[in-house]
């Protein structure tokens, strides 16, 4: 029999957002990323336009991170006390092509680190990478609120990516955003309604919604990230289907969940039947990364070189065209 | 997705007879619409419209079966594109290659020994698919006997030489292994051979048209357990092959109505590993792949388990209070909830601790600690009244409790409601054996 493929038709593409301006659009960066602009499900490409591809994200901290695991040694050891070559390495030797700064130390439970420090933190990652940045605060309202004003004047013309805003706290965030042009994350706990509602509460700001990045928030393979795969979908589905308020790209903190399980750190000699601890952890981030960019997430934000190797191999393969 | 009563009316004798004791035709087709009916009821039907009725109401996906006895492996059957819509319900078969050119015996050595333990459940790799890269039918033969003898598990047999099948099948046929494949060369054979034996058979084209063709001509042959292999080798065509499939199939388009599976071809096997979560996700329902690397596959089964568990549901464990080790009154308590992840997270940690205890599974409807305190079913005087009810001042005489870290501002209200001293643990269960030790080591 003849088949006759099927076709949707989708009546809404995803928001284009670029991050990153060169010295010609007022900023320093060599290079920019655009993400967003689909016009069909992931990698259907048969079926719409996917005019950008998911980009990937290492993340730096701008404090020796306590606690991450001994395997991380070997390729950060010797940058964890200066974030700008930490940066550096990341980009040059390992080829991410954005680089994720957390700013974990302004946490006052950590080195609770002034404004003035954050914003140098961030003058040492611009000065020594060209790639497109992602700032994100330590994740304690309050003290995000000191230091996002100040953050967002000193990359003032770089058109960074500045994170979270979340539904108890996006005011300073967007204020900070909007006056220094910033692209911003809205981030929502799992919960679709709360993910549309936060963008237009953004978007009464007059902030430019077009300029959002969602983080529908994910969860590690084996850590509850089927629940943020499902909102994934419904936000992407429902995105073409015409809600506006949805039609956005999505970021997630892939690095951050995976090193956080048992599975990703526990020693071998813990589990034999899972096998050596090192590539053990760097596949748990390969197959959450992967799930999600089935899902339509558009930057993965890893921590490990070698997941980030295979992620943009992945990319490349999943942007070839399909067709019928 | 079976017809509706109108459409069943459409297919009746409209006679109003009424032997299918209901007293015409339109309440017989209203009552065999919400199944309060059977068709046979009706003696009057024709035959043609008998296939129609049928064929309307079988499952979109045909069942297909591979394997025999504890590791029978059941795939299709599915009804969904979303997972979220209702579920996905048979996980996918994950097979790794053993070429017969390989020393078989010690693969299928460590294919055996693919299992792994998490979460309290056990996860096992499904199937050893044994490949004829020699093109020698004996050399073939022999490979698949020494899989038959090694494991009980799942097998597929790949060639696409008959006579090599037909020997292999001499020795494996019993085992129900799905025959790997029906090509547009040699189908005649293959659906002979897997008739006879009775064999799931996979049907392998060059691309979805090609497939197409192919599937139709092998069920006009006269076999149904397929399983469908678009045949496309590149990641992104697979991916777009695969969703057609399964839109086809719900679709209705009964070419399409069996399972359908993908081959990987990365060599890296993280790379192998990122391809084959991409079937995975997409519809993929047989992954024939050659990693056998545990690091590899622990996360990828991981996934597969979270991919098909019923959105609806959390999968929760018993609330009460559970006993690791041999406890004494002098044991520690610790509080989690009832969410299986959480628990059996914590249930794992505290016997790591090898400290005997007591842990709390407070009933949270199912969801994990910070969700639950958000949610308000994790609170201090929840937790404090659940103490009490589980009359815990009589198994321990102390009065000290352990709560997870991520929820430390509850402790203030659980200490006043319960008069227990609260100690606030590690954030992550993974803490908590250095923190025993510490705590309650001697
Ligand atoms: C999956 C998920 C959901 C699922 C719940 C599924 C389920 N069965 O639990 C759904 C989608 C339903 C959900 C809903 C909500 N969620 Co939710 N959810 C998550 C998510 C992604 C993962 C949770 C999970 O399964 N973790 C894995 C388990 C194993 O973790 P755990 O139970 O905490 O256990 C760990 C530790 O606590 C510790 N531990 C556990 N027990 C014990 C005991 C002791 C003694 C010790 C020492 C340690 C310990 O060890 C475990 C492993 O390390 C997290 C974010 C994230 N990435 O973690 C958000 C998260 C928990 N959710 C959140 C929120 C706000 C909500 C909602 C209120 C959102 C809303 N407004 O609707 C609702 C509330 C629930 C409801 N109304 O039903 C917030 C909580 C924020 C906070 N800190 O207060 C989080 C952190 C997301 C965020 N960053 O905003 N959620
Ligand atoms: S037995 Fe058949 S023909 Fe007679 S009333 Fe019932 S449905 Fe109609």
């Amino acid at each position: 029999m003849a088949f006759n493929i099927v076709k949707e038709k989708y009546r809404n593409k995803i928001s284009q957002v670029t991050i990153g301006a060169t010295k010609e659009e007022g900023g320093t960066r060599t290079s920019t990323v655009t993400i967003g602009g689909e016009e069909a499900l992931p990698y259907l490409h048969f079926e719409g336009n996917i005019p950008n591809r998911p980009v990937t994200a290492l993340e730096v901290w701008d404090i020796a991170p306590p606690g991450w695991n001994e395997c991380f040694n070997q390729y950060y050891g010797d940058v964890y006390n200066d974030v700008g070559e930490w940066a550096r390495k990341c980009v040059e030797e390992y080829g991410a092509e954005m680089i994720c700064l957390r700013l974990k130390g302004a946490d006052p439970d950590e080195d609770n680190r002034s404004a003035d420090e954050c914003e140098a933190a961030l003058k040492k990652v611009l000065d020594s990478v060209g790639v497109p940045i992602i700032v994100l605060g330590c994740g304690k309202f309050e003290k995000d609120n000191e230091i996002f004003m100040k953050v967002a004047e000193s990359g003032a013309g770089e058109n960074l990516l500045m994170g979270v805003a979340e539904q108890e706290n996006y005011k300073t965030l967007t204020a900070a955003a909007l006056g220094y042009k910033h692209a911003i994350i809205a981030q929502s706990p799992i919960d679709i309604n709360i993910a549309k509602q936060l963008n237009i509460m953004i978007g009464e700001m007059n902030f430019d919604t077009d300029r959002i990045v969602m983080d529908p928030t994910i969860a590690a393979v084996g850590y509850g990230i089927e629940y943020g795969y499902s909102i994934m979908q419904r936000a992407r589905f429902g995105a073409l289907g015409g809600d506006k308020a949805m039609a956005k790209p999505m970021i997630g903190n892939i690095g951050w969940e995976v090193w956080k399980t048992k599975e990703a750190n526990a020693p071998v000699s813990d589990f034999p039947e899972w096998g050596e601890q090192e590539p053990r952890g760097i596949n748990w981030e390969i197959v959450t990364a992967t799930s999600l960019l089935c899902a339509g997430l558009n930057i993965a934000v890893l921590r490990h070189p070698s997941s980030l190797a295979v992620v943009k191999k992945t990319i490349d393969d999943l942007m070839k065209p399909n067709s019928y | 997705m079976g017809l509706t009563g109108l459409q069943i009316f459409k297919l009746l004798p409209k006679t109003n007879c009424g032997e299918c004791d209901l007293p015409t035709c339109m309440a017989f087709a209203m009552a065999l619409a919400q199944g309060k009916t059977s068709l046979d009821m009706c003696p009057y039907v024709s035959d043609e419209a008998k296939e129609q009725l049928e064929s309307a109401a079988a499952p979109p996906i045909k069942k297909v079966t591979v394997g025999t006895g504890e590791f029978t492996r059941a795939i299709g059957d599915e009804t969904e594109i979303f997972r979220h819509d209702k579920r996905f319900f048979n996980e996918t078969i994950l097979a790794i290659e053993v070429k017969d050119t390989d020393d078989v015996d010690a693969k299928c050595e460590n294919f055996n020994d693919l299992k792994f333990e998490r979460i309290g459940m056990e996860f096992v790799v499904d199937a050893v698919a044994v490949v004829n890269d020699s093109g020698d039918a004996d050399k073939f033969k022999s490979a698949v006997e020494t899989a038959v003898n090694k494991t009980e598990r799942c097998l597929v047999l790949m060639s696409e030489d008959v006579d090599a099948m037909a020997k292999a099948l001499e020795v494996a046929a019993d085992r129900k292994p799905l025959i790997y494949a029906a090509t547009n060369d040699n189908y005649e054979k293959m659906v002979e051979l897997a008739k006879e034996k009775g064999c799931p058979l996979a049907v392998r084209g060059n691309g979805l048209m090609d497939t197409a063709e192919l599937v139709d001509k092998v069920v006009a042959a006269g076999h149904k357990d397929l399983v469908i292999d678009p045949g496309s080798r590149e990641m992104s065509q697979t991916l777009a092959d695969l969703s057609q499939i399964r839109r086809a199939a719900l679709r209705r388009v009964r070419t399409f109505g069996y399972p359908s599976m993908a081959v990987t071809t990365k060599e890296d096997p993280m790379e192998e590993n990122s391809e084959a979560t991409v079937y995975m996700s997409n519809y993929a329902q047989l992954i024939v792949m050659k990693t056998d690397e545990k690091a590899a596959l622990v996360p990828l089964v991981s996934w597969r388990l979270n991919l098909y568990t019923d959105p609806q549901k959390p999968i929760a464990v018993e609330p009460g209070l559970y006993e690791v080790g041999e406890v004494n009154p002098d044991s520690p308590v610790y509080v989690t909830t009832n969410f299986s992840l959480t628990y059996f997270i914590v249930e794992g940690e505290v016997e790591g601790s090898k400290i005997p205890s007591y842990i709390i599974s407070v009933d949270t409807d199912g969801i994990s600690v910070l969700t639950a305190w958000a949610d308000n079913k994790f609170s201090g005087d929840i937790i404090a009244k659940y103490i009490k009810d589980l009359g815990l001042e009589e198994k321990v005489n102390h009065k000290k409790i352990v709560i997870p870290g991520g929820v430390a501002v509850i402790s203030g209200k659980l200490e006043d409601e319960s008069g227990w001293e609260v100690i606030v643990g590690p954030r992550e269960a993974s803490g908590i054996p250095k923190f025993a030790r510490e705590k309650f080591g001697k």
